[in-house]
């Protein structure tokens, strides 16, 4: 039995395989693209400038002009090369090799035309309503310690990053305690107060160890996040979330809830 | 001599696509003020912005409410492109079409074009990326093409520093060379697609005279959008085709003048 001949395509038929092929060459783009999309914008192990925004806003908002590059007078800002491990064409520094020096005027900030690196964040409000630049309320990141490498925790004598921070004894303060085995000597360990440093970098740089034992991490890797169910009840302001707390705050009702928790502590079997 | 008036236009868009980079160069090497920043966006005479419109398109699909820099700057390339240059960003500006017209002019050197196989892609492709590129900008919230653009590499990496975009440019040249003729910007760029949306009805056009065309067909040969070619020598009129990048090449290689620069509403008047 010979085989038969297929029929050739009909116009119909052609149209809906072209058809299914381009969608599926087009599903196929759009995977490949999709998982890389997810990579790159995945890791976030850089600094930004002074004033970005959140991470996943700045990569939104940034058009990879460098204009905020080109304005910064000691070369710190880079935008990223393919291979860098940074969203390629974004802006980012390295503070162990050209850290933020906290120009007082801030020039990188203001050219830049997306909003990705926005003036209100880094604008302090004076008491008569002016506003100003102030780089101080920059957060590019955080310095964190490692009191393992930390010469200064071993009883060796070395303050070259406190010496280095732009908010000496504001951002990073030496805590002095005794060397017991020593027993004649102290312990002059540096400390990074959170809320203060602005993660310029400046101690990095200057680190005396090998590799810096002190280094500045992006704030959404250093920090930890007690979630709002701690409140610090010494504290007014922080208690006045109490009041204003909505949400994951509902109170169950049960027939037993007739009396508070208040009152049967107060009540006499206590 | 003549290789000149047989170049001319080529000469031109090759002293204004290096005269751009230069200037960006200039801006971030020695502080010029000329034009700042790059093709993403710019800042000319420091005061007029310039921004990439397709850029923005894709960031605003991201979510992102930008500042008002880019969005007049991106409206002015839109309006400028819109009303008088047409595609003529592909031609005359971006620094990846001097890598792919190289590509291009190496495989009529090397007579590769005439061992072609069958073309696997066509153009509407990049039509189809440009929605894709637009669609996963809002799905992951970043601009998606920004991650891989070859044309933002290649200008950044003339600006700052080249870096691993090197590999990406040589695949974007390989390609056009042994892979496809005009493979990269007359099928995939989803760039050179939207400036062909938005050129559709600019003023600067190129016309055809179909009385002097002697048929050698030397424009078809050359050109690297050669189907919006499709009158020559059948008909007397414009190229109205939004993918026609404004190159020029058309013109100068015709002997018989059959083929000139025009602008659209002059011409119907008289
Ligand atoms: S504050 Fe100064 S040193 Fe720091 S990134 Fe901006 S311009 Fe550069
Ligand atoms: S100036 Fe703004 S938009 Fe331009 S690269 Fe810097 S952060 Fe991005
Ligand atoms: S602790 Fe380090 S990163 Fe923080 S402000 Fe001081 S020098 Fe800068
Ligand atoms: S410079 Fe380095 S080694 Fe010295 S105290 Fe600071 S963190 Fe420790
Ligand atoms: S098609 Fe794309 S790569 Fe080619 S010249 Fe136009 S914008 Fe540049």
């Amino acid at each position: 039995m010979s085989k038969e001949k297929l029929p050739p395509l009909s116009e119909r038929r052609r149209f809906l395989l072209q058809a299914l092929q381009g969608l599926g060459l087009a599903t196929l783009g759009a995977l490949t693209w999709s998982a890389y999309l997810d990579e790159a914008s995945a890791s976030s192990l850089y600094l930004r400038p002074p004033g970005a925004l959140a991470e996943k806003d700045f990569l939104s908002h940034c058009i990879r002009c460098g204009l905020c590059v080109e304005a910064c007078p000691y070369d710190t800002l880079k935008l990223a090369r393919a291979g860098d491990n940074v969203p390629v064409g974004t802006p980012y520094f390295t503070a162990r090799m050209i850290p933020c020096y906290m120009c007082k005027d801030i020039p990188c900030v203001p050219p830049c035309p997306s909003g990705a690196l926005n003036e209100s964040l880094v604008t302090k409000m004076a008491k008569d309503g002016k506003e100003t630049l102030d780089i101080t309320q920059a957060k590019m990141g955080v310095a964190v310690i490692d009191a393992d490498q930390c010469i200064a925790f071993w009883g060796i004598q070395c303050d070259a990053c406190y010496r280095a921070c732009p908010l000496i004894n504001e951002a990073i303060v030496i805590d002095a305690s005794r060397n017991e085995r020593t027993g004649k000597h102290a312990f002059m360990a540096p400390r990074v107060i959170g809320d203060v440093c602005t993660g310029c970098g400046m101690c990095e740089k200057a680190c005396v160890t090998e590799k810096a034992s002190i280094f500045v991490l992006p704030l959404a890797i250093a920090k930890g996040k007690a979630g709002s169910n701690y409140i610090k009840g010494w504290d007014e302001k922080d208690e006045k979330r109490l009041e204003t707390q909505t949400g994951g705050g509902a109170t169950t009702v049960t027939p037993v809830s007739d009396q508070k928790a208040v009152d049967y502590l107060n009540s006499e079997e206590f | 001599m003549k290789w000149l008036a047989k170049h001319r236009f080529m000469i031109l868009r090759r002293l204004v696509q290096i005269t751009v980079i230069l200037l960006y160069f200039g801006a971030n090497a020695w502080g010029w003020t000329i034009l700042e920043g790059n093709l993403g966006s710019s800042l000319l005479f420091k005061t007029i912005p310039l921004a990439d419109p397709f850029a923005l398109l894709q960031m605003s699909a991201a979510g992102a409410l930008l500042g008002m820099d880019v969005l007049l700057g991106a409206a002015i390339i839109t309006l400028f492109y819109a009303l008088i240059g047409g595609r003529g960003f592909c031609g005359w500006i971006c620094p990846v079409n001097i890598v792919t017209d190289v590509a291009n002019g190496l495989r009529r050197i090397l007579r590769i074009n005439e061992i072609e196989r069958r073309v696997i892609i066509n153009r509407t492709i990049r039509y189809w990326i440009l929605a894709l590129s637009i669609a996963l900008s809002a799905i992951f919230g970043v601009a998606a093409f920004e991650f891989i653009s070859p044309i933002g590499m290649l200008n950044r990496g003339l600006i700052f520093g080249i870096g691993f975009g090197g590999a990406v440019i040589a695949g974007v040249f390989l390609f056009d060379l042994f892979g496809m003729k005009n493979g990269f910007c007359g099928h995939l760029c989803p760039l050179g697609g939207f400036y062909s949306l938005i050129g559709r009805f600019s003023l600067i056009r190129v016309k055809h005279n179909q009385e002097r065309c002697t048929l050698c067909m030397k424009c078809t040969e050359i050109c690297p959008e050669k189907p919006v070619l499709h009158m020559v020598g059948k008909r007397s009129e414009f190229v109205v085709q939004g993918e026609c990048t404004n190159c020029g090449r058309c013109v100068e290689v015709c002997d018989d003048e059959a083929l000139h620069f025009d602008i659209r509403l002059l011409a119907r008047k008289s």
